[in-house]
């Protein structure tokens, strides 16, 4: 879905979201979380599949509608210091904010590994008119691409890797990036995941999308939609998901 | 602009310069909206409630969405009182609106602790008291729900501080009239009500209760009736000013509540919805003075013709 404000497509970077609200009117009452998968122009692009009552009502949007639309809103992806290659791992939707990262932060120089559950679930980079991104494909049930997920892609693809990557860049469900997370962390790589959470506001008030923190710094729990939605994998507990 | 309706209210031995107020919870610090409003056109911002020491809260999930509102079980987390004081005060203070402190203790002892330590602080307009907050096991649910408990808290409350004292009651209550009295009796300047009704939600593919704490607070449009039956109530109940608060989304809701006769509304879970929901709300119900021929908002308060 297509987006239109010069404003919000000129602030937007990689990992941040919109808060749309799908109609107007009490129920559903909350705006929902959606990752920006590309800025483009006047218009950001937001990937979704219709899951829910929420989703449900937005695929119902005609075109040359209006939506209300906060954002963008948290802390996107980071950039480390000096060159080298950079690893994407995408699970399911979880590839939108990986795209708008390979689209202007990294255009070149990253590698794209994406997981879905089979064949039709399969989001091209094409379909949000990325026309020169590669991408290897992983599906659970072996219909298209590797057989197996995502995070065995990663194996492969980083024992095949000289010199390793210098950051991998993660977005999914959490037992995906559970698995990269540990994978990165065992190779010693830096590693960014951006995570979804249920939230009210965006805007750190409610404080209802907590997630556990690692204890590294002095917080007990980060708020997804302000510390992040991108975290650095050593930040979070990943035993308390 | 002579023809502007005077929106200024008192609420006891406070001054508001609307009648609008957010809640506590739904609003963080203040700080959190100030890039997406000028907070000053607000009536007033009471703070997410201070307790002694610091509180994580609770485990996720924390909130889930039900039909025309939410259930929460933040678990009251917030900075406790010293980082309060220190990192959040000083900036609340030079705003230009009303400052109102929520807070909340898990003895009668620690409520009255956490009101002195607000003493000889400048900028605190008044203090709200949570005694209803369901979410905490040891504490809240307890002194909310007796009227004995209400009175002995907020006794102790208005005993520590040297701000005017709000009481916020519980509606998870079997006689709302009787804990208003006790509190009334026991020295408050004001009442808020309602807190949260106290709910739940359950998966059913899992058959695991929604939220990680089981139960949590309702809040949204879906209370706003009971919310208005109960302020209704407490106005009949007592002679201290009331604030309504439940579930008010515009500016037609926060007129019902004061055509109830509550002096000020608060502004809760629409905060989530649009930030900017408190000051519609100003803008709602100086449009409303206007095109109705009401010279000042005070003249609507406890208005409603019953039979």
């Amino acid at each position: 879905m297509g987006l239109k404000s010069p404003e919000m497509a000129a602030a937007a970077v990689p990992g941040q979201f919109v808060m749309i609200r799908v109609r107007q009117g009490m129920d559903p009452l909350l705006r929902r979380p959606f990752s920006i998968c590309r800025a483009d122009g006047d218009l950001i692009l937001v990937l979704y599949r219709v899951a829910g009552r929420g989703t449900g009502i937005l695929s119902e949007m005609r075109q040359g509608g209006s939506l209300n639309v906060m954002g963008p809103l948290g802390r996107g992806f980071g950039r480390p210091f000096g060159g080298g290659r950079a690893v994407l791992a995408a699970g399911g939707m979880g590839i939108a904010p990986l795209l708008f990262l390979t689209d202007s932060v990294w255009p070149g120089a990253c590698d794209l590994l994406a997981g879905f559950a089979s064949s039709d679930q399969v989001i091209r980079p094409d379909r949000v008119g990325l026309f020169n991104v590669g991408m290897s494909v992983a599906t659970d049930d072996g219909s298209q691409g590797r057989p197996g997920t995502v995070a065995d892609l990663l194996e492969e693809h980083l024992s095949d890797m000289d010199p390793e990557p210098v950051i991998i860049f993660a977005c999914g469900p959490i037992p995906m990036l559970k698995a990269i997370a540990g994978i990165a962390m065992r190779r010693d790589i830096p590693c960014q995941v951006s995570l979804e959470a249920a939230m009210a506001c965006g805007l750190g008030a409610c404080q209802g999308c907590a997630v556990k923190a690692s204890g590294r710094g002095d917080r007990a729990y980060w708020h997804v939609c302000q510390d992040g939605p991108v975290f650095d994998a050593r930040d979070l507990d990943w035993g308390a998901f | 602009m002579a023809d502007l309706p005077d929106l200024k209210v008192r609420v006891g031995p406070l001054n508001l310069k609307n009648p609008v107020l957010t809640a506590s919870g739904t609003f963080g610090y203040g700080a959190e909206f100030a890039p997406l409003m000028d907070l000053n056109r607000l009536g007033g911002i009471v703070v997410k409630g201070i307790s002694l020491r610091p509180r994580e809260g609770n485990r996720p999930p924390r909130i889930v969405e039900t039909p025309c509102g939410m259930l929460n079980a933040i678990g009251l987390a917030n900075v406790g009182l010293e980082a309060f004081l220190i990192e959040k005060l000083p900036w609340l203070r030079r705003l230009g609106t009303a400052v109102i402190v929520n807070i909340y203790g898990h003895s009668v002892e620690e409520y009255g602790e956490v009101a002195a330590g607000l003493r000889g602080a400048d900028g605190i307009s008044a203090i709200e008291v949570n005694i209803s907050c369901p979410n905490v096991k040891q504490g809240g649910m307890a002194f909310g729900t007796d009227p004995d408990m209400s009175a002995r808290v907020t006794a102790r409350v208005v005993k520590a501080a040297d701000q005017p004292v709000i009481v916020k009651l519980s509606p998870n209550v079997t006689d709302i009239q009787r804990i208003a009295m006790a509190v009334e009796d026991a020295g408050a300047d004001a009442l808020t009500l309602i807190n949260t009704l106290t709910g739940m939600a359950i998966d059913i593919e899992r058959r695991v209760p929604r939220l990680a704490n089981v139960s949590g607070g309702l809040s949204g449009p879906a209370i706003r009736p009971v919310a208005l039956y109960m302020v209704r109530q407490a106005v009949k109940a007592v002679h201290i000013p009331v604030i309504g608060v439940g579930g008010i989304m515009d500016y037609r809701d926060a007129l019902e509540f004061l055509i109830a006769g509550a002096r000020a509304v608060q502004v809760g879970t629409a905060n989530f919805v649009h930030p900017r929901s408190g000051l519609h709300i100003v803008g709602g119900l100086t449009d409303f003075c206007r095109a109705h021929g009401i010279p000042a908002i005070e003249e609507i308060i406890g208005t409603l013709r019953e039979e």
